[in-house]
């Protein structure tokens, strides 16, 4: 296992596009700290970063990654080994390079200007969200055989995690204004990670009392341990059934 | 000519000066009820350093009461401290501690009732019910008090300042925190409240019914609970004043309710969870208002009519404004709004396109508040911008015509 993941990671940092991306998020996160001395401010900014790129870069990258080393993959399982272990390595090695890629370009300027909750947090919910599009994409892989084809469904993931499903949100929020739902809301938040990640990080901003009764109620809710042991748990679920299900499906599949 | 001089001298020397009465542990008179007792009207009691706990003292006459080195008048928790009832009177330099808390009297540090022309002057109050209560009184002045209370809920204390039925009044230079209301008004008019600082009280800094043509000039609220409320009350002028950090989900910078005819001009709201949340009001003016880091700048709801929103600075606030309907009946015209992306092609100040300060995500939340929970959502960024483009929901004259290009600096015209 641990050899097949040695020879992943040297494999993607030849790619170099990991090394890209760490600079991006690099130059991105210092530029906001030099534009804007509050900090809370830079998180809100950097908060589009971790929302809308951090999902998109991971599913395109992995996806991209794991059919360019289709070919290795195969090399691999005709050698002795289990094929959870190549397939596991795969992930272990595309999430671990992402992961370290988003922890060293934000995280290192954050340190320089001044390390707070509020930056924990979001490299807590940044992390996440890599290893969870990172799952997704893996599964988008193993759907089909045709590169392409797992590009767009990966993107597919994407769009409807970060633009669709806020809007069937907001339908269901219209159509149902007359009743409570706060609870409802809440259960349905837990269906799209990058949404949960967002109210994470908001109700840490101190912005909840602009949300009114469904910030308190969620600043309740977020705010206790169980809310967090909750929301953490439901993050884990994301990131684990996807590549379980991928995993599955890749043991089963004639490659 | 010099012996004219001379008589009227002598008139005001007769009418000022009574006897002053010393008081205190080392004179003959040794507690201020004594004093009282002993004094005839318009004699100065001279009150000396010590503790006095003397339960409730009733002041009938019109009397000078002047503390040396802020003498402590203990309430020990039981009493109501000072109750006058008598006109001219004047309090100063003195020091009240420990009211008693009760539920059926408003038990007070300083209780003035149907008195007029007093004079309530640097006095502190620490852990006091009531600090300064005035009851149908007019013409009275209350100055340099300072109010310290530190209640732990909005039940176990009463406000700071209170007046109710009283004719003008003048507040001036004041300092209340940690009480329930700030400073609070019921039924109290032509009164002028300038350079007053409230902060971290339980619930208002500021909290006034239908006192009419009252004048609020370079007052300071910060903190509390609830910000500033007012309500049902016409003719009122807010000048210079600054509302700041009144953060929480039921807290406003100045919440006007049924408030008609008024002028709120260049006061300062920032870093407020609503800047201004208007209901049910009319014809105000506000004018060279600064706007800034505020949730919500305006929260103006459609039941508002007739109000001008003009030459105000809006910057950094997460919506510049929010309404609850189609139809506007107020004016807005020549603010500055940071969010405003027009242009200026003849160079005159005045920006070229109208901008619309409703998004149309607020819109959005003022008519299904759980929606919040979508906030910096990438759909609500699309949503907003396809409105900007093409406004279909957001109340189409809604807007400002001729939008500053730069803010106006309202430090340098003062």
């Amino acid at each position: 296992m641990t050899r097949v993941l040695k020879y992943i990671l040297y494999d993607i940092l030849r790619t170099r596009f990991i090394l890209l991306y760490t600079a991006f998020l690099f130059i991105s996160t210092f530029g906001l700290y030099q534009l804007d001395s509050d900090s809370g401010k830079v998180v809100l900014s950097l908060l589009n970063i971790v929302l809308m790129v951090v999902p998109l870069v991971s599913t395109v990258f992995s996806t991209i990654h794991f059919f360019n080393s289709y070919e290795f993959i195969e090399l691999m399982l005709a050698q002795p080994v289990k094929r959870s272990t190549v397939f596991l390595g795969e992930y272990m090695g595309v999430a671990c390079s992402l992961c370290v890629a988003f922890v060293t370009g934000v995280g290192v300027p954050i340190l320089l200007f001044g390390i707070n909750a509020n930056a924990l947090t979001m490299l807590y919910t940044g992390v996440t969200l890599t290893l969870v599009f990172v799952s997704l994409a893996f599964l988008s892989s193993v759907l089909t055989r045709d590169k392409a084809k797992a590009i767009g469904i990966a993107l597919l993931f994407w769009l409807y995690f970060s633009l669709i499903y806020d809007g069937l949100l907001l339908w269901v929020v219209y159509s149902f204004s007359d009743y409570p739902l706060e609870k409802i809301t809440l259960v349905l938040i837990a269906f799209n990670p990058v949404d949960l990640a967002r109210i994470i990080m908001l109700l840490q901003l101190d912005i909840s009392a602009l949300m009114g009764f469904t910030g308190a109620f969620y600043q309740e809710f977020f705010g206790s341990y169980l809310g967090i042991v909750l929301s953490t748990l439901v993050l884990f679920i994301w990131i684990v059934l996807p590549i379980a299900l991928a995993q599955r499906i890749f043991n089963r599949k004639d490659l | 000519m010099k012996k004219l001089l001379v008589i009227p001298f002598l008139c005001t020397c007769l009418i000022s000066f009574g006897t002053a009465i010393p008081v205190g542990s080392k004179y003959s008179v040794k507690t201020i009820k004594q004093a009282i007792e002993k004094a005839s009207h318009g004699d100065t009691l001279i009150i000396y350093s010590g503790v006095y706990r003397e339960g409730n003292i009733v002041l009938k006459k019109n009397l000078t009461i002047i503390g040396k080195g802020y003498p402590v008048l203990d309430g020990e928790n039981k009493y109501e401290i000072f109750t006058i009832h008598a006109d001219h009177v004047t309090v100063s330099g003195l020091k009240f501690i420990n009211t008693g808390v009760a539920s059926i009297n408003d038990l007070a540090a300083i209780k003035v009732l149907e008195s007029n022309y007093l004079r309530v002057q640097n006095n502190k109050f620490e852990n006091t019910f009531f600090g300064i209560y005035f009851a149908n009184s007019t013409n009275c002045r209350v100055e340099g008090n300072e109010l310290k209370s530190d209640a732990e809920a909005e039940h176990q204390i009463g406000n700071g300042i209170h007046l109710w039925k009283c004719e003008h009044m003048t507040l001036d230079n004041n300092r209340v925190s940690g009480h329930r209301d700030g400073i609070y008004f019921e039924f109290v008019t032509e009164s002028l409240i300038t350079n007053n600082f409230s902060e971290g009280n339980m619930r208002y800094g500021l909290h006034f019914m239908f006192s009419h043509n009252d004048e609020y000039r370079n007052n300071t609220f910060i903190n509390n609970g609830a910000g500033v409320a007012v309500m049902y009350t016409k003719g009122v002028k807010m000048i210079g004043n600054t509302f700041e950090h009144n953060w929480g989900s039921s807290a406003y910078g100045l919440l006007l309710k049924d408030i008609r005819d008024s002028f709120v001009t260049g006061n300062i709201f920032k870093k407020n969870s609503v800047g201004i949340f208007m209901e049910g009001s009319s014809r105000i003016e506000f004018k060279a208002n600064t706007f800034s880091e505020n949730g919500y700048a305006v929260r103006l709801q459609a039941s508002c009519d007739d109000n001008v929103f003009e030459r105000n600075n809006f910057s950094a606030n997460t919506f510049d404004l929010v309404t609850n309907g189609t139809l506007v009946l107020n004016t807005i015209d020549h603010n500055y709004w940071d969010h405003y992306e027009g242009y200026d092609l003849n160079h005159d100040a005045v920006g070229d396109v109208p901008y619309r300060p409703v998004s149309l995500y607020g819109m959005v939340i003022e008519h299904m508040p759980s929606a919040v929970l979508l906030w910096r959502s990438f759909f609500v960024f699309l949503m907003d911008r396809a409105e900007k483009a093409v406004p279909a929901i957001t109340p189409d004259n809604l807007k400002d015509n001729s939008p500053a290009m730069n803010p106006y600096d309202f430090h340098k015209a003062n």
